[in-house]
């Protein structure tokens, strides 16, 4: 077992280099990119919008339910929603999220390639079909951090929302909450990550739609087990970068 | 012309293809029939590139293809044309975008000459009101048309067919086989055919190579094959009553005429 995830994380790396190797016409490859922006980027924003307003809600509503003591002011509420959303719910929980949503449409797109020896013909042809495949992605990740930004304006709005809606806090205290102690590179912070739990997002289940071996069932497999080691690298990754850029 | 010299390749220990020496003719269908398991689509594999030889020589025309550089490998796979077993054509794009695809990529040919040279190959392989279709939305024979028509649009000079006739009726199989051979001579195109489909060797087999356990044990073409009494030939050809009978008839009818 040790000897197989050597070979897999060995071979990812290879793969890394490859996707640079033998670069497509441009003239291909733009429109490749404007393609993988529509698939991966914009076709993710309604879910990510979605989810980011109403748990934003949630986390507002929670806190307010928990601040039990009088003596806690209830512009805690909007420093709690602010932390919570801006530091983890956007950039960590979403790119988990994501790794089931546009990390299982890149394994099975790319799988499927495999078994219908889709890949095997853009090889014969003379074309670096990871460069083909996989560069695109790569372009399109770069947005990634533009649907956090989404994420996270429309976490804090769902927590005003639910905070103001639910009268637990006056929009006033709310404002307040969110202003209070801001330190302006938790942004930075939760952008970093951001952009590296894209490039995750984009090779990880990459990779385990080029290397599958079998048919329609194995892509199904492959799919599950690429959204379950994208988590596992975000988790980890985000644990790594947490520690070091976070910590004194 | 292909010349293959000696080719051997080994897999974890068990070796498939037994020093395989053969010439693969231009402007001439040349098939590779044997049993499943003696090597054919390794064989084809190898020639393709996609497997490595662990011994012999593969020459394109005198080019020996272990020995070219990277760049000039890439530049004779632009050469080369290939029709998958399953098609392989790319769901996301039109019949017309995958067609187009090689010249897309390999030549700086203008969007109008890239579409009139889409529209000459779509004529020639007769493939109707398709064009704005995708793979998903047409029917197994006219995929076929589809990946011949991609495989044939940057004019190659090798063209390979991984059993063309897969999945298909006798009568569209036939018509595929013809559609073919009728390329490969109005272009000169070396073409290489892996088949099963004893049809395609009666009917198109200039020159053929039966592969057993990885060796070759026959080569000849479609008329030898009535005529052999190569047992190995006999049992995997004739191995259906239907052609032992035809063959039986071909041969009496033979016979007759020498009388």
């Amino acid at each position: 077992m040790i000897k197989s995830g050597l070979k897999n994380i060995g071979q990812y790396f290879i793969m890394l280099k490859e996707i640079f190797s033998k670069m497509t016409k441009w003239k291909v490859m733009k429109e490749l990119i404007f393609k993988e922006i529509d698939d991966l980027i914009i076709g993710s924003l309604g879910i990510v919008c979605f989810l980011s307003f109403f748990v934003g809600g949630v986390v507002a509503i929670q806190t307010a339910l928990n601040l039990t003591n009088p003596l806690i002011p209830k512009y805690l509420i909007g420093f709690a929603t602010r932390q919570s959303v801006v530091l983890e719910f956007a950039p960590t929980f979403i790119s988990i999220i994501m790794a089931g949503k546009m990390g299982s449409f890149i394994t099975s797109s790319i799988g499927t390639m495999r078994v219908t020896e889709q890949i095997d013909a853009l090889e014969v042809m003379g074309v670096s079909s990871l460069n083909y495949l996989v560069f695109p992605k790569l372009v399109a990740v770069f947005l990634y951090p533009f649907v956090i930004g989404i994420s996270m304006f429309l976490g804090i709005l769902g927590g005003w929302f639910g905070g103001v809606m639910g009268n637990f806090v006056t929009s006033e205290q709310f404002i307040i909450g969110l202003q209070d102690t801001f330190i302006p590179f938790h942004i930075t912070y939760a952008f970093i990550k951001t952009f590296i739990f894209g490039f995750l997002l984009a090779t990880i289940p990459s990779y385990f739609g080029y290397y599958m071996k079998g048919g329609a069932l194995e892509v199904g497999k492959a799919s599950t087990t690429s959204f379950v080691w994208t988590s596992v690298a975000i988790i980890l990754t985000n644990y790594i970068l947490t520690s070091l850029l976070l910590s004194n | 012309m292909i010349e293959v010299k000696n080719i051997e390749k080994s897999f974890e220990g068990t070796q498939v293809l037994k020093g395989i020496s053969t010439t693969f003719e231009k402007g001439k269908t040349n098939l590779i029939i044997g049993q499943s398991g003696s090597g054919k689509t390794v064989l084809l594999k190898t020639l393709l590139g996609i497997h490595q030889s662990d011994n012999g020589s593969i020459a394109f025309d005198g080019r020996v293809y272990s020995e070219l550089s990277r760049s000039e490998k890439r530049n004779l796979r632009t050469e080369i044309g290939m029709v998958f077993q399953g098609s392989a054509l790319f769901d996301s794009m039109t019949v017309e975008e995958n067609i187009a695809f090689p010249l897309r990529m390999f030549t700086d040919k203008s969007d109008a000459e890239i579409m009139q040279r889409v529209n000459e190959v779509i004529n020639r392989v007769n493939l109707i009101n398709a064009n704005k279709k995708k793979p998903a939305e047409i029917s197994g024979g006219m995929q076929k048309r589809v990946a011949i028509a991609r495989a044939i649009v940057n004019n190659p000079k090798y063209l390979f067919c991984d059993e063309p006739n897969s999945g298909l009726d006798p009568k569209t199989a036939i018509v595929i086989d013809n559609l073919i051979q009728e390329i490969t001579h109005e272009y000169g195109i070396t073409t290489v055919i892996n088949t099963h489909d004893m049809n395609s060797v009666l009917e198109i087999g200039e020159h053929i190579v039966f592969l057993k356990n990885g060796v070759l044990a026959w080569s000849g073409n479609n008329k030898e094959i009535i005529q052999t009494d190569n047992e190995d030939v006999v049992d995997f050809v004739y191995s259906s009553e239907l052609f032992r009978m035809v063959r039986d008839a071909i041969r009496h009818i033979g016979n007759e005429k020498n009388k």
